[in-house]
């Protein structure tokens, strides 16, 4: 193994410890949610600094293998998809840490029935999903799974999308739950966007396998790109 | 056949002739038992600078010294094949190779001035070429001079001895000599891998202006110097051409596996 090799290596299972920190942040901010355990929303918090500080490590680590080692063609293009995939699932960290400033703002349990209406947990469960599937992608640079997170993504949408009238809806019969309910739907837009994120990550990865560039292309035309 | 197919065949001719500079049609070279290139096909575009990598062996510098002859002073060496410039077999018996040489210029690895002043070495070429106009061959180092990005350095000094500049200089002085006979081709066989970094960016430089004028063809084994200067870069493999395509096109996506693996340094 070449001293690259070995960089390139190393720097892969620091992306994929960072996936992994991001997809436990996901997880939590979704149990303190759901039980309105503030002890681990703090914790959540308090973990969003360790995201930041991987962050900037992935991204001081790509720039001196860029610097020292000149890399080229697919050594090249991986190093790009790890910049930008570091920096999106740093954004996803950002929605876990939004996610449990909301619930230390919360001062009563959420309402199951709101929870339900508006499938919030639903949507947690499809982000994390998602963000588990392009993390397998990565991990096993299988660019099938990464495309199929193209349609996953779908779901979190038609979520978001229904989301305005449901929430418009429980306020009307519910005036004593208007905060909560707000909260329920800047929440709700914050997890559509963990979808967002992670079809850009789905791109980089077939950019760095493929050499392809699936940005700003249409759900069709990115399905016949295969 | 119709006048306007004529005229389409004739106009097609013509554009192509126009676009290639250099071209290379099924060119076998054997070095007694040793084939050394096999059946490398290659058009070169006027005024452009083509990049030839390779580990050492895989027949680059065999293949640029095709198009000044060079190869024809090796004992037991056969070549088959076309090698074309402006659309002329360059091995055809009507073809002088002294003409030839004063179309195509060269530069070699290490500089090699000759021991005279550093008017004389740029003037060499005009004088054994029988021009002995005082103000034309002044006029004309001159010029020469300035194309190598040398002037402004030996302008007070061009009767001191060329021996006694730097090795980036005389690199250039024999750029210089070069340009003075007004060749259109230019073949470099690593014209900076003795150098060192301010003078190698000072030829690479140099290499970018020159393309306005001439047509160049560069080996180099310095990965980064082909992403930097070259518009198209060309993979050579066991006297095989593997693979040529433009310069951004190899550096970041290329088609074949050797190709990748050699430009990323995995090769074996």
């Amino acid at each position: 193994m070449t001293h690259l090799d070995s960089e390139l290596k190393q720097l892969r299972i620091d992306l994929l410890d960072m996936f992994e920190l991001v997809l436990s942040q996901l997880d939590k901010s979704k149990e303190a949610l759901v039980n309105l355990d503030k002890d681990l929303a703090r914790e959540v918090l308090v973990n969003e600094k360790r995201v930041n500080s991987f962050e900037l490590q992935i991204d001081r680590d790509c720039e001196n293998i860029i610097a020292l080692f000149n890399p080229v063609a697919v050594d090249l293009r991986f190093l790009l998809a790890v910049l930008k995939i570091n920096s999106n699932l740093e954004r996803v960290g950002d929605i876990a840490e939004s996610v449990c400033q909301f619930v230390m703002n919360f001062k009563l349990e959420p309402e199951k029935k709101l929870l339900e209406a508006s499938r919030l947990l639903e949507m947690f469960d499809v982000s994390k999903e998602i963000l588990k599937t392009v993390k397998d992608a990565f991990e096993l640079e299988d660019t099938k799974l990464a495309r199929s997170v193209f349609t996953q993504d779908e779901t979190l949408d038609e979520i978001n999308i229904n989301a305005h009238t449901i929430i418009a809806d429980y306020i009307l019969n519910n005036n004593d739950r208007i905060n909560q309910s707000l909260y329920t739907l800047s929440m709700i837009r914050k997890l559509e966007r963990v979808g967002d994120q992670c079809k850009n990550i789905a791109e980089e990865i077939i950019f760095y396998i493929e050499a392809k560039v699936l940005k700003h292309k249409s759900f069709q035309q990115k399905q016949e790109t295969k | 056949m119709r006048f306007v197919d004529t005229l389409a065949k004739s106009t097609k001719q013509i554009k192509h002739q126009n676009m290639f500079k250099i071209e290379s049609k099924d060119v076998h070279l054997h070095y007694g038992a040793f084939h050394a290139l096999k059946g490398i096909n290659m058009s070169i575009e006027k005024n452009t600078v083509t990049a030839l990598i390779g580990p050492s062996g895989c027949g680059k510098s065999t293949f640029l010294r095709l198009f000044n002859r060079m190869n024809d002073l090796i004992d037991d060496v056969r070549i088959e094949g076309k090698c074309l410039i402006d659309g002329k077999d360059i091995y055809s018996k009507e073809v002088k190779i002294d003409d030839l040489r004063k179309r195509v210029g060269m530069v070699f690895q290490k500089p090699n001035p000759f021991p005279k002043t550093i008017f004389e070495n740029v003037a060499y070429g005009l004088r054994v070429n029988g021009i002995s106009h005082k103000s034309f061959i002044e006029e004309r180092v001159e010029r020469s001079l300035k194309q190598a990005a040398l002037w402004d350095e030996v302008k007070d000094k061009l009767k001191k001895s060329a021996m006694a500049l730097s090795g980036g200089q005389q690199q250039r002085l024999c750029i210089a000599r070069a340009l003075a006979i007004e060749p259109s081709v230019l073949l470099m066989d690593e014209p900076a891998s003795a150098l060192d970094p301010i003078s190698t960016a000072k030829i690479e430089e140099l290499i970018y202006e020159l393309k306005n004028d001439f047509t160049i063809i560069i080996v180099t084994h310095n990965m980064q110097q082909a992403g930097r200067i070259s518009d198209t870069t060309a993979f050579f493999y066991l006297g095989e051409l593997v693979e040529v395509d433009s310069t951004k096109k190899i550096f970041t996506n290329p088609n074949d596996t050797r190709t990748q693996n050699y430009i990323t340094g995995r090769f074996g």
